[in-house]
């Protein structure tokens, strides 16, 4: 056959064998979840939600990994929301000129790129032990805190920068300071973004799973943690214990633990993209 | 009575020697034109006078402005103080994304006013002075982004006259309004020079003469010519302002 | 609001930036400091060349081979899923599809990413495992293969979606040269357009190999945690970050031997990951320079 055709054939090949490959991965996903469904579904209802760990698959539950997590959720939301927009904030508006700020953020671009467990093992040696935290929900959530933060600071960074300058303009016009223009101008119009931003961090924090178990987070927790300094579990470890183990029962409680999981992370993605999209037609007057 | 004085004012951008040597003083309760061809410096003078400029960073001033008296470029000056005295309407109107009454009140909260009372007042005066109040009366607490383009800079003025100046800036205010809204804009600024002194710069030499008592004509930097309005249409000393005047060039 | 206000203001916001230097020079400081005293104890020689990791067992060997062909491994078998898959994915979004439709799938694809470590974990042990010995001789319920795969989906759009601004930031009239001669968008494309985004696209890979090589759970829980030195993909193997799970996992004192291996394996750990991010780093300020 003629050079020109079998070009035009491998041209249209590819076409297909491009859309293939886009669906192939949506498509693996699709039937993973299909699979947890299927396994795990059923497992779910009040009792599972509401009881503690046990040696028994049938009577476990994972109230002690929820409210665990949403303790973690909580905690590192306190440390790293402020932590991170504030740094934001000063490298997008104060930081421009000086040295300084470039160091640190090509320290950012670091940080993003190191694995989760070497968060871990900071945690481990300066939250839990230098800073005599324990295995507790406050070392757990300054771990998180410290490996969300680059997300939360670069978030703020590009909502901040979507911020048209004439705003910023008519405040110093007017007489404001640089921090009057920042409070009470750039941060209301960036909010949105900074939301989106803060949401995926956060979604990405209560998925994380080893920086926990380097810090001592324990996979058996018979006890609802009603302080900071309690020990504690999460769902993500919880889910990791019961599929460590070789029995079918327990890897039923896993996939139900995973729904939940799931649900929880789409949830806040789902927000996030929301958000985001209303965010962004707002910014475009 | 000067209020504002330019004494050998040498500006740059880094390298680039953007206003040569200018000498300019504006009385009190007038209406000031500066005009000339785009790039000539006029609006970087404009903004010489309220340091806006000081947001760039290779920018650098040489020479004094005097407002009051006072050099602004002084050392010990707090530019948020002198910005509530010289206050400036933008080219493009850029109000707040905020409700009218707050894009009003915005001056008065910065400078840390809280009476509720006074601030009302307040509001509903500069909306007057700003021939906007019985447009807006009854729709205070709405989007000020939900106004018309020449209502949103006559909202501009307000913002700018609640914090009483003496001086307004205004770079090129009606260039992206309609004709109706710029004879608005035009009318208000004739009643404002009872109060105000006001500064501002046009492309339309029309304007300029309509409005304005003075006229400077900048050129590549420099200050030409800066007579009354009517004998420098009429009659230009220099023969650079006869060709701008004339169309030749800009 | 007083100026000595404002000041105090600004030394509060640059302090909270300061906090993320002081997460790095902690990090490194841990492990510097853990490792130190490792080294004390066992000899950097025996550390790279022995090729037994069994600090946990009675017959104390340190070699760091068997976790580092656990990591090379499951790293190499998750590329080899994610690279061409990834590829492809950026050539067409980026030469064939239409805006509308990259705009819907780019997010879509983005889910990939979002899910967490520990489900695809599971993925691989009850689904991918089980598939695949359906018609692979000799793989074992734990086994790097599945691992591999799994982690491969899961940076898929790593490497899709950088490859293809990458792609999206060749100039058209590169294009417009190429189709004017006659030939087609596949030849194009890959004659023309992937080797002028060839930098941005090595970013994306190398940034995809650091983000495998320090993956933890999806091997930790479908490759078994056997250090064993093998390239053979059916069998179990460890990687770095699975063993300082192990460790963690269990009671090991504080202070001794064994609790130090893991920062040992740290070191390593985030030595091969920063060369990789740092040698992002400075390609992709090269290749950006080249557009500017």
């Amino acid at each position: 056959m003629s050079r020109l055709r079998r070009n035009r054939i491998i041209d249209t090949g590819f076409r297909y064998v491009g859309i293939a490959a886009t669906f192939f991965g949506l498509v693996v996903l699709a039937v993973f979840i299909f699979n947890i469904l299927q396994q795990g579904l059923g497992r779910i209802d009040g009792d599972f939600l509401t009881s503690l760990p046990s040696r028994r698959a049938s009577r476990a539950g994972i109230l002690t990994a929820w409210t665990g997590t949403a303790w973690i959720l909580f905690l590192t939301a306190l440390i790293a929301i402020p932590l991170g927009v504030a740094a934001g904030i000063y490298l997008e508006e104060y930081g421009k000129k000086n040295r300084l700020a470039r160091i640190i953020e090509i320290n950012i671009a670091n940080l993003a790129g190191v694995p989760s467990i070497i968060y871990g093992l900071l945690g481990l040696e300066l939250f839990v032990r230098a800073m005599r935290m324990g295995s507790s929900l406050l070392a757990g959530a300054s771990t998180l805190s410290l490996l969300i933060l680059p997300i939360i600071i670069v978030a703020t960074r590009e909502a901040i920068k979507a911020v048209p300058n004439t705003l910023r303009e008519a405040s110093y016009g007017m007489g404001a300071t640089r921090w009057q223009t920042i409070w009470y101008q750039v941060l209301p119009a960036a909010s949105g973004g900074i939301l989106t931003g803060v949401i995926l961090a956060l979604s990405r924090a209560i998925g994380e799973t080893a920086p926990l178990i380097v810090i001592g987070a324990l996979a058996y927790v018979p006890f609802v943690a009603s302080s900071p300094m309690d020990e504690f579990t999460v769902l993500p470890m919880q889910i990791f214990n019961w599929i460590s183990r070789p029995q079918q029962a327990f890897l039923v409680n896993g996939a139900a633990a995973i729904i939940i999981l799931l649900a929880i992370t789409f949830c806040m993605n789902g927000i996030a993209v929301y958000l985001r999209n209303r965010w962004q037609k707002k910014i475009n007057w | 009575m000067k209020v504002i004085v330019a004494e050998d004012v040498n500006a740059y951008y880094g390298d680039n020697h953007v206003l040569k040597n200018i000498d300019l003083s504006i009385n009190e309760h007038t209406v000031t034109a500066l005009i000339g061809p785009s790039g000539c410096g006029k609006s970087t003078f404009l903004r010489t006078l309220n340091r806006m400029n000081d947001y760039i960073d290779s920018f650098r001033v040489e020479g004094k402005i005097r407002i009051d008296g006072k050099n602004i470029y002084g050392n010990k000056v707090r530019v948020e103080d002198l910005r509530q005295k010289v206050g400036m309407v933008f080219q493009k109107p850029n109000p707040f994304p905020k409700s009218i009454f707050e894009n009003v009140a915005y001056g008065l909260k910065v400078q840390g006013t809280k009476d509720k009372k006074f601030i009302t007042e307040r509001v509903e005066k500069s909306l007057h002075q700003a021939a906007l109040w019985n447009e807006v009366k009854d729709i205070l607490h709405k989007s000020a982004l939900s106004l018309s383009g020449g209502q949103q800079q006559r909202l501009c003025i307000a913002r700018t006259l609640a914090v009483k100046p003496s001086i307004v800036l205004m770079d090129e205010p009606a260039s992206a309004l309609d004709p109706i809204s710029t004879a608005k804009i035009e009318e208000l600024i004739m009643e404002l020079k009872e109060k105000y002194t006001i500064v501002i710069v046009t492309h339309n030499m029309q304007q300029a003469a309509r409005v304005s008592d003075r006229t400077a004509f900048f050129y590549l930097g420099e200050l030409v010519e800066y007579s009354k309005t009517a004998d420098m249409f009429t009659n230009p000393k220099n023969k650079r302002t006869e060709n701008y005047i004339t169309g030749r060039f800009g | 609001m007083k100026k000595s206000t404002e000041r105090w203001i600004e030394r509060g916001l640059a302090l909270s930036a300061l906090i993320t230097i002081l997460t790095t020079a902690g990090i490194i400081w841990v492990l510097v400091s853990e490792s130190w005293k490792f080294f004390k104890d066992v000899s950097i020689f025996e550390f790279l060349t022995d090729t037994e990791w069994t600090p946990l067992f009675a017959n104390k060997h340190y070699g760091i081979l068997p976790l580092l062909s656990g990591t090379v491994l499951t790293t190499l078998i998750a590329i080899l899923t994610a690279l061409p898959l990834g590829i492809v994915i950026a050539v067409y979004l980026s030469e064939y599809s239409g805006p509308k439709f990259r705009k819907t799938i780019k997010p879509a694809l983005e889910i990939l990413a979002a899910v967490p470590t520990v489900v695809y974990g599971f993925f691989a042990l009850t689904v991918v495992t089980p598939f695949l010995q359906s018609f692979i001789p000799g793989l074992g319920t734990f086994n790097a293969l599945s691992a591999g795969i799994v982690m491969g989906i899961m940076i898929i759009p790593l490497i899709s979606s950088l490859s293809e601004d990458a792609l999206f930031a060749v100039p058209k009239s590169l294009r417009e040269a190429s189709f004017g001669m006659g030939a087609t968008r596949f030849q194009t494309a890959f004659r023309v357009v992937v080797p002028a985004a060839s930098s941005g696209i090595l970013v994306s890979v190398i940034l995809a190999i650091s983000r495998a090589i320090g993956e933890t759970m999806v091997v930790a829980i479908a490759a078994g945690q056997q250090p064993n030195l093998t390239l053979d993909p059916r069998q179990a193997v460890e990687t770095i970050t699975t063993y300082i799970v192990q460790v963690s996992l269990g009671d090991v004192q504080h202070d001794s031997i064994e609790y130090r291996t893991i920062f040992a394996a740290g070191i390593t750990l985030f030595l091969f990951t920063f060369a990789l991010n740092h040698i992002s780093f400075r390609l992709k300020r090269r290749y950006q320079e080249q557009y500017e």
